[in-house]
C-alpha cells in the first residue's frame, strides 16, 4: 500500500503564502517525481508530506487514513535527504540500523535486515566504516539503506543526486529506478533537473509558484503541454518560443516549436537565418540560427550537421509539432491531434 | 614555506618569540626547582642550604597535602560535571526561538566577565551570608532555618561558586557546537522514529562531544589553580576543608614563610597537571579523529 492524497493543503511561512491551496492524488506504487524551478515549494511540499512542517490547511490521507496530525515517525513513509543526513559518529551498519533499534526490533532481526539492504546497495564491504571514508555514491546509498530497511509505504527523495557529478548521477538513477522496479514501493523524488523527471517518473508533477501547472506522464508532458511554463521546461535545449507577426500568420499568439521539430537545411525553409553558434556532438548537432525579425532559434539535426558561424541556412516546422498558446500562455487547440507517442 | 631557504627564512624570523617565551618559563621554573631543595625560610635570612628533598618528603607526607589532592580532585570534577551538565541544558534552550532570545544570551555570558574575587565576595556577603544573604532571607520567609553555607557545606559551596562563573564559557561553547548540528540529521532521525530522548542520546550528544572535550580541557587548566574564590570566601578552611594544591602553596610559602617548601608543592602540582594533561590528550586524540 502506499496511496497518498493531498486535499487542498496549503502551506505559508508568516504571512508568505508558499503553496495555495493543492489537490494531489499519488497512487499506490507509482514514481512520481515533483519538479521545478528552484524556490516554488518542492522541498516543503515533500516536508508537507513527510510530517517535518505543519500544513496551514487542508488535509494529507495516507492509504486512506487522515494523516495530516500525525508525527513524522508514525506516518510509515522513509526519506532520503538532499544532504544525505548520515550520522557521522556510527558505522554505515548502525546508520542502516538506526531506524531498526528505534523500532526496538531485537539484534538478529535487526542483523539480518541491514545485511540484506548491505547486499542489495552493494555496502557489503563498507559496513564497518564511517560516512566520513565513502564516497558520495557510497553515502547517497547507505542513506537509501537506511530509508528501505524500515520498509516504508513510501519513500520521499528530496534531490537526492544534485551532489554527485554527472556521470554517478546517471549510475544512481538507473539504480532507483531499478530500486523502485524490484521493491514496487510508491516514491515521491523531488529535482529541479528536468531530465531525472523525464528519466525516472512514472508520473510528473510540474511546480511553478507552489502551483500544479500540469500532471502527467512523461510523453504526455512532452507532447500536450498546458501552458507556456510546461512547454518551456520540458524538453532539452528548450522549446523555441516565437511571438508576433509570425506567430500570427499559424492563429496564435504565441507558437512554440521544440529544436527536434526544426528541419535544417541549407537550401530552402520557411525561415532563413545565419548560425551564431553550432554545437557538434557527433550523435546530434545543435544550431543556434538568429533568424531576421524572430530573433534566436535553436534547430536539432541527427547526426553530424557541417554548418558553421556565419553559414546561411533555412528552417521549416513540423507543422503538426507545433505548440499554439494564447496570450495567457495557455495552450489552444493542443498541438496535434496525433502525435506519435515514441 | 616548503624550499630549505623558506624553512630556514621561518626559523629565523621565530626565534626571538621561541625564545622570549622558553625564558619566561623556564627561568621561573628553574628558580622554583632550585629553591624546593633548599632550607628557605623567611624568617631566617641569610641561612639557606642544600638540604636534598627533604622538602618533598614534609610536603607529601604532610596530611593537609592529601586533603589539598582531593580537595582539588573534587573541586575540578566538581565544576566540570555542573558546568557541562548545566551548559548543555542551557544551550538546548538558548537554542530555540524564544521572545527576548537576544538579550537572554546576553544576560547568560555576564557571569564570565566578573572576576573571580568580586564574584566570590558577592556570593560571601549578599547570597551566602547566614544573616544578611538573599539565600538566609528566603529560608525565613519560608519560616526555614538559615544554612550557613560556607561553615556548613565550605567545598560544596566553593564549587558552586565557580560553577557559576564557568557556566557561562561551557554554554557558549556547546551552543556554538549545537548551532552546528545539520537541521537534516535531526530530521532523519525523527522520521527514523527517533524520540526527543533518542535524539537527545544518539545525534545531539555526539556532536556536541567534540566541544565538552575542548570544554573539560580549558576548564581543567584554570580550575587547577583556582585561588581567589578560596581566599576570599574560606581562607582554605574551615580546617583544610577547602584547602586546594594551589592554596596549600601559598599557605606554605606566605603563611609559614617556608619558601622551599612551597617551591617544592609547586613542582608537586606542575607533575600532578602534567600527568592530568596526558590524560586528557590522550582523550581529545580519541575524541578528535571522528
Ligand atoms: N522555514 C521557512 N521559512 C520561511 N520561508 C521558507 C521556509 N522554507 C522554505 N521557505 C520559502 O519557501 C519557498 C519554497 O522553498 P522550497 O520548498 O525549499 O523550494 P524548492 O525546494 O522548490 O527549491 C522559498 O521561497 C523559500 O524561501
Ligand atoms: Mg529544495
Amino acid at each position: 500500500m502506499g496511496q497518498i492524497t493531498l486535499d487542498r493543503v496549503t502551506k505559508s511561512f508568516g504571512d508568505i503564502a508558499v503553496i495555495p491551496p493543492l489537490d494531489l492524488t499519488i497512487g499506490n506504487g507509482e514514481f512520481v517525481v515533483f519538479v521545478g524551478p528552484s524556490g516554488c515549494g518542492k522541498s516543503t511540499l515533500l516536508r508537507l508530506i513527510a510530517g517535518l512542517e505543519d500544513v496551514s490547511s487542508g488535509s494529507i490521507r495516507i492509504d486512506g487514513k487522515d494523516a495530516t496530525a500525525l508525527p513524522p515517525a508514525q506516518r510509515g513513509l522513509a526519506m532520503v535527504f538532499q544532504s544525505y543526513a548520515l550520522y557521522p559518529h556510527m558505522t554505515v551498519r548502525n546508520n542502516i540500523a538506526f531506524p531498526l533499534k528505534m523500532a526496538r526490533l531485537d539484534k538478529a532481526a535487526i542483523d539480518r535486515k541491514v545485511e540484506a539492504a548491505a547486499k542489495v546497495l552493494n555496502l557489503t564491504s563498507y559496513l564497518d566504516r564511517r560516512p566520513g571514508q565513502l564516497s558520495g555514491g557510497q553515502r547517497q546509498r547507505v542513506a537509501i539503506g537506511r530509508a528501505i530497511v524500515r520498509e516504508p509505504t513510501a519513500f520521499l527523495f528530496d534531490e537526492p543526486l544534485s551532489n554527485l557529478d554527472a556521470a554517478l548521477r546517471v549510475n544512481m538513477r538507473l539504480e532507483i529506478s531499478e530500486l523502485h522496479a524490484s521493491l514496487g514501493t510508491t516514491m515521491i523524488y523531488v529535482t529541479h533537473d528536468q531530465v531525472e523527471a523525464m528519466t525516472m517518473a512514472d508520473k510528473i508533477v510540474v511546480l511553478n509558484a507552489g502551483r500544479i501547472e500540469q500532471v502527467g506522464s512523461p510523453i504526455d508532458l512532452y507532447s500536450r503541454p498546458r501552458n507556456r511554463f510546461v512547454a518551456g521546461f520540458i524538453g532539452s535545449p528548450r522549446m523555441n518560443f516565437i511571438e508576433g507577426e509570425a506567430a500570427r500568420g499559424d492563429g496564435a499568439d504565441c507558437i512554440g516549436i521544440r529544436p527536434e521539430h526544426l528541419a535544417l537545411s541549407t537550401e530552402s525553409g520557411r525561415w532563413s537565418g545565419t548560425v551564431t553558434v553550432s554545437e557538434h556532438l557527433g550523435s546530434d548537432t545543435f544550431v543556434y540560427v538568429q533568424v531576421e525579425g524572430i530573433g534566436t532559434l535553436v534547430a536539432r539535426a541527427g547526426g553530424e550537421f557541417p554548418v558553421h558561424h556565419g553559414d546561411r541556412v533555412w528552417l521549416t516546422p513540423q507543422t503538426e509539432k507545433l505548440h499554439r498558446f494564447d496570450a495567457q500562455g495557455n495552450a489552444v487547440s493542443s498541438a496535434a491531434p496525433g502525435v506519435k507517442v515514441a | 614555506m616548503a624550499t630549505a631557504h623558506s624553512r630556514a627564512a621561518a626559523r629565523l624570523t621565530m626565534s626571538p618569540a621561541v625564545v622570549l617565551l622558553l625564558g619566561w618559563m623556564l627561568i621561573p621554573l628553574a628558580m622554583t626547582l632550585y629553591f624546593s631543595f633548599l632550607r628557605y625560610n623567611l624568617l631566617m635570612p641569610g641561612q639557606e642550604e642544600w638540604i636534598g628533598v627533604l622538602n618533598y618528603q614534609y610536603f607529601l607526607t604532610d596530611p593537609a597535602f592529601f586533603a589539598a589532592l582531593g580537595n582539588t580532585l573534587a573541586l575540578v570534577g566538581g565544576v566540570l560535571v555542573l558546568t557541562i551538565a548545566g551548559g548543555i541544558g542551557l544551550a538546548l534552550l538558548l537554542d530555540r526561538p524564544f521572545w527576548g532570545r537576544g538579550i537572554v544570551r546576553l544576560l547568560i555570558i555576564a557571569p564570565f566577565f566578573v572576576m573571580p574575587t568580586v564574584s566570590a565576595l558577592v556570593w560571601k556577603n549578599m547570597l551566602m551570608n547566614p544573616v544578611n544573604g538573599l539565600f538566609a532571607a528566603i529560608a525565613k520567609g519560608l519560616g526555614l532555618q538559615p544554612f550557613d553555607f560556607l561553615a556548613e557545606a565550605p567545598l560544596s559551596s566553593i564549587i558552586l561558586i565557580v560553577t557559576w562563573q564557568w557556566l557561562p564559557f561551557a554554554t557558549l561553547i556547546l551552543l556554538t557546537a549545537l548551532q552546528s548540528l545539520d537541521s537534516e540529521r535531526l530530521e532523519a532521525a525523527e522520521m527514523d522514529g527517533a524520540g526527543a530522548v533518542d535524539r537527545f542520546i544518539h545525534i545531539i550528544l555526539p556532536h556536541l562531544a567534540r566541544a565538552m572535550t575542548v570544554v573539560t580541557l580549558i576548564q581543567t587548566i584554570f580550575l587547577l589553580s583556582v585561588f581567589a574564590e578560596i581566599l576570599v570566601t574560606t581562607n582554605g578552611g574551615p580546617g583544610t576543608a577547602t584547602t586546594n594544591i594551589t592554596y596549600l602553596v601559598y599557605a606554605q610559602s606566605l603563611l609559614q614563610f617556608d619558601v622551599g617548601g612551597g617551591s617544592a608543592g609547586g613542582i608537586v602540582a606542575v607533575v600532578l597537571a602534567n600527568i592530568v594533561a596526558v590524560f586528557l590528550m590522550r582523550m581529545i586524540g580519541r575524541n578528535l579523529d571522528i
